[in-house]
């Protein structure tokens, strides 16, 4: 088991999974991201952070039915686990608790 | 089995959809893990999709083998399979029993695969011998790979460049005296040689001369005296073991005289004999010093930068040092050194110590070398020997498969995957190839002697001798043969789809492969007919060669070496033997490949040309029947250094245009030799002063009847030869008491100087042989596979009304026409390659005949003929009712 730690991408893959609720499968996943991301996201990359966050146990899998597209092959869908819903919230109240002693913080000051 | 099929019918409702490429699905299910793997496909087929539709076939195409191999990471790769490997262990037993009740079952096949694989390898085996020596040629030299020596490029103007492995004594000092990263240096000179007295003793003797750091650069072992003082002194001299023994017999030589022309040399030093496989070889070493003082007093030349051609220069270098910028001060030596001379350059190299014997090759070489490309041309020919033996096997294996195919059927059924049944056939292979390697290795030994008699040259050579190493190697090549010769099989044998084969054995696609199996026999054949008319070409080339017209007769002429005796004593002598006709005496004997030349000048002084030279006295002109042209013999009798004649051929006018080429007139011209002014008094026929495979260039005869290194050439008509050999050997004696009789006809020195073609042609016409056996045998198996696989049919035609010549037709047709287009494919190449390549090297020679071309094919064809033939009639002959009665 390694540890929980979430890196930016894993935690960002994570919330998609949990986001498509009973479709999250690799493509699925690769699409959503780049649709909220905007940037290209590798089938490559996606693929070995969903393998790495099973095996941190963050998420759980198993395979779907087969249907005539893709080949014939299955789906491997993915859905979050506890660990993973309490490493999701654990991120975001980190990041929270960093917002709130942010002093006026407003963009215009940066623009 | 089960992921191949889903996976190759994966859009199997849309056929016509284009699918991404097969092999990098393959890679994909041979790398990846398997749980990992249905999903992965999944994911790459839907890009895949999406990519046809939104950028072509083609690009999808792309796409998908790079994610496939984008997908290599540490995570999705494949465990190895322990459990698999451990089956294959328990299995061993299992596979060896049923692979020897299969050799045991069909004896013809075994044999022929077995004798076929142990034939060709065992050349193989010689081949590996051979380089195994070549490489480990003066590994006994602690320095090898820090040794260099000093070779020399010398370019006389317009004039090709000559190699030389010798160098200047002159570079030698120089790099002693002004260049830095050098760390032992040593000069050898050869050519010490004379008769040692010991006591009454009298015995012949060579040496080099060799200096003082001579022991630090080379690791010859000294038995006695010191390495580092040995040959520092004058008139010093360290013999071999095998040189003191000769010398001394069981008596310490140390401190002992030997005496060459009334000089006393100490011995202060014996080394250890030398290793045979050294690319120098010595029996004593005289000290350097001694040159110094006997040679450099006489020739103010000796220490001259052109004077190349009999020092040899080793050095060592310091392990951190680069031979690189070492050159660099060589080149800017060569630069300062050739200013000085005019109209010629000697250019200094370095060469490594492991080129010297396994490199180019060098005129002047200080001891025996071989060039690469010979150990290639061998390899080559082992290769494709071994490799129509594995042709044999496959197809064999291939064809025979009907049977074996229930054996891999049922052992699939109970469980066996691809990779046992895999395991199992090359098991099965590298069993038979160890197996053939046991013959092979008795062939090897009979081999091994043959190929040192071929020529006395080769067993100078190499050893051959056998080592651990060498049995290790021996073992490993066995089974790269077995492995190789079983892939395909055990490819073929791994597809097997199991319930087709239980269901019914004709199922099994063994024809689809004739195609192949035919290739591989027209390759088979190809070869052999190349190798044949080679050998064919190559002997009648050889023979025209040794009875070529040279321009003079050979006929009957005895050459006796003078060895330093009075020639015109010895000539008195012999002349009293009844059956000598007529003696004469030269300085060497032309068209055996030796050549003499100095440099002529006509009337212009800037305009002077290497011409080759012979010093004969008056008789040799009759005696070999030399034409003249115009003009007639030596008239004079001058004494050394008082000659006025000169005899020149037809080139030498041509050359410097005497009296524009017209002969008679040329006749009194003078023209200028070693500062000698000769006149022409004869102008000889053209003739072959090299071997025929030199272009005739310019000759000159200059007057000399007194040449105790030359040759006495005895012309002899004699009916009883051994009593004349007899008598001229009496004489001999009487004259010197001290060497022995060197004489030997001229037509066999002729041979001599050819023997490297005819061991060329020995050579390959064995291959040639074994070729020709090994595709007869591989043709003649699968003459009886088909023929006995067509019995019924054969029956069934037999009792329709087909005649006995017919049926042999329409078995053997198939088999003809294979052997046509190897014919086909194999003259015009073996043609085109004498024609355009070989032949292009020889100035003068016979054109190909047709008829040596056609001989081969008519050979082989013969015996193929012979092979299908007698299958083919006994299959026609059967009683078709037995045949048809038994099913």
């Amino acid at each position: 088991m390694k540890g929980s730690n979430l890196g930016e991408f894993e935690e960002l893959v994570l919330l998609t999974i949990a986001a498509l609720v009973n479709d999250a499968y690799s493509v699925a996943v690769c699409d959503e991201l780049e649709k909220h991301t905007g940037r290209a996201t590798k089938l490559g990359v996606v693929h070995a952070v969903l393998n790495r966050l099973e095996e941190k146990g963050l998420v759980k899998s198993h395979l779907g039915d087969a249907t005539k597209a893709r080949g014939g092959k299955r789906k491997r869908y993915y859905e979050v686990t506890h660990a993973g819903k309490v490493a999701l919230t654990n991120a975001k109240d980190v990041r929270e608790s960093l917002w709130r002693i942010i002093p006026g913080f407003n963009l215009e000051g940066s623009l | 089995m089960k992921q191949f099929v889903s996976q190759n019918n994966r859009s199997g409702d849309q056929p016509d959809l284009p699918q991404p490429p097969r092999w990098a699905q393959r890679l994909l299910c041979w790398y990846c893990r398997p749980d990992l793997l249905e999903d992965l496909q999944g994911d790459l087929n839907e890009y895949f999709d999406r990519n046809l539709e939104t950028k072509g076939a083609r690009r999808a195409r792309l796409i998908y083998c790079l994610d496939v191999l984008k997908f290599v990471r540490p995570y999705t790769i494949r465990k190895p399979d322990f459990l698999n490997f451990f089956i294959h262990w328990i299995m061993i037993g299992s596979y060896l029993k049923t692979s020897r009740r299969s050799l045991v079952r069909n004896k013809l096949f075994s044999f022929i695969n077995i004798f076929g694989l142990a034939v060709s390898m065992s050349v193989g085996l010689l081949v590996i011998c051979l380089i195994s020596d070549f490489l480990s040629y003066d590994d006994f030299q602690l320095k090898k790979d820090r040794t260099y020596r000093i070779i020399t490029s010398y370019q006389n103007l317009d004039q090709p460049a000559v190699e030389l492995a010798s160098t200047s004594v002159k570079v030698g000092r120089k790099i002693r005296e002004t260049i830095a990263g050098v760390e032992e240096l040593t000069i050898l000179r050869n050519g010490f040689s004379g008769d040692a007295h010991v006591g009454e003793m009298i015995v012949p003797f060579d040496a080099y001369w060799a200096d003082n750091s001579f022991f630090k650069v080379f690791s010859f072992p000294l038995l006695k005296g010191d390495p580092a003082t040995a040959l520092k002194e004058p008139y010093s001299l360290v013999l071999t073991e095998k040189t003191a023994k000769k010398l001394f017999g069981q008596a310490d030589p140390m401190g002992k005289f030997i005496q060459f022309d009334s000089l006393n040399y100490t011995v202060t030093g014996v080394a250890k004999d030398v290793p045979k496989l050294s690319h120098f070889r010595f029996e004593a070493l005289v000290s350097f010093a001694t040159a110094d003082a006997l040679l450099a007093k006489k020739d103010p030349n000796f220490y001259s930068w052109e004077n190349v051609w009999q020092n040899y220069v080793y050095m060592v270098l310091p392990e951190t040092s680069d031979p690189e910028s070492l050159q660099r001060s060589l080149d800017k030596l060569n630069t300062q050194e050739n200013a000085t001379i005019k109209n010629r350059t000697f250019t200094v190299a370095l060469q490594p110590l492991k080129e010297a014997a396994l490199g180019r090759k060098l005129e002047n070489s200080i001891g025996p070398t071989m060039m690469p490309i010979v150990i290639w041309i061998l390899g080559g020919l082992a290769f494709v020997i071994i490799l129509s033996a594995c042709f044999n096997y496959t197809n064999l294996s291939i064809a025979r498969s009907l049977r074996r195919s229930r054996e891999v059927g049922i052992r699939k059924i109970i469980g066996a995957m691809k990779s046992h049944v895999l395991g199992q056939f090359m098991a099965e292979s590298v069993i038979i190839a160890l197996l053939a390697l046991v013959f092979s290795f008795a062939l090897f030994l009979f081999l091994r002697t043959q190929f040192l008699a071929l020529d006395p040259h080769i067993g100078d050579l190499v050893s051959l001798d056998l080592s651990l190493r060498i049995i290790l190697y021996f073992l490993v090549f066995a089974m790269v043969v077995g492995l190789a010769a079983g892939f395909l099989p055990a490819l073929f044998f791994s597809r097997i789809n199991a319930l087709q084969v239980i269901k019914d054995v004709s199922t099994v696609k063994v024809f689809h492969r004739v195609s192949m199996r035919k290739a591989l026999i027209v390759i088979q054949y190809t070869f052999s007919l190349i190798f044949i008319a080679t050998t064919l070409i190559g002997y009648n080339q050889y023979r025209s060669f040794l009875s070529f017209d040279l321009g003079f007769s050979t006929e009957n002429i005895l050459n006796i070496r003078v060895q330093g005796n009075k020639g015109n004593v010895l000539a008195k002598e012999l002349s009293e033997i009844s059956a000598v006709r007529d003696i004469s005496q030269s300085l060497m004997i032309t068209s055996l490949g030796s050549m003499h030349g100095t440099n002529m000048k006509y009337t212009d002084p800037r305009d002077s040309a290497m011409v080759w030279l012979n010093l004969v006295d008056e008789h040799y002109l009759p005696v070999h029947n030399h034409k003249l042209v115009a003009g007639k013999n030596f008239t004079l009798r001058p004494k050394k250094g008082e000659e006025s004649e000169i005899i020149v051929n037809e080139q030498v006018l041509k050359r410097f245009n005497i009296a524009k080429r017209d002969p008679e007139k040329a006749l009194g011209k003078v023209v200028t030799v070693d500062g000698n002014k000769l006149t022409i008094v004869g102008v000889l026929k053209d003739f072959h002063y090299g071997t025929v495979e030199k272009k005739i260039e310019p000759v000159m005869f200059r007057y000399s009847s007194d040449e105790p290194w030359g040759y006495l050439n005895v012309k002899i008509a004699s009916t009883d030869l051994p009593a004349t050999m007899a008598s001229i050997e009496n004489v001999w004696r009487k004259v010197d008491k001290v060497h022995p009789l060197d004489a030997k006809f001229y037509d066999d020195q002729i041979e001599q100087a050819y023997s490297q073609f005819s061991v060329m042609v020995k050579v390959i016409g064995f291959i040639a042989f074994l070729a020709i056996c090994i595709a007869s045998l591989g043709l003649f198996g699968m003459v009886v596979f088909t023929t006995e696989t067509r019995l019924k049919e054969i029956s069934i035609r037999k009792v329709l009304g087909a005649t006995e010549g017919g049926l042999v037709f329409l078995l053997s047709k198939g088999f003809l026409g294979l052997l046509l287009i190897a014919s086909l494919v194999a003259l015009p190449a073996t043609y085109f390659f004498f024609d355009k390549v070989v032949l292009t090297n020889f100035a003068y020679h016979q054109p190909i005949g047709l008829g040596e071309l056609i001989m081969g094919v008519v050979i082989v064809m013969f015996l193929a003929f012979l092979l299908i033939g007698s299958q083919t009639v006994k299959a026609a002959r059967n009683n078709p009712a037995k045949v048809l009665k038994s099913e």
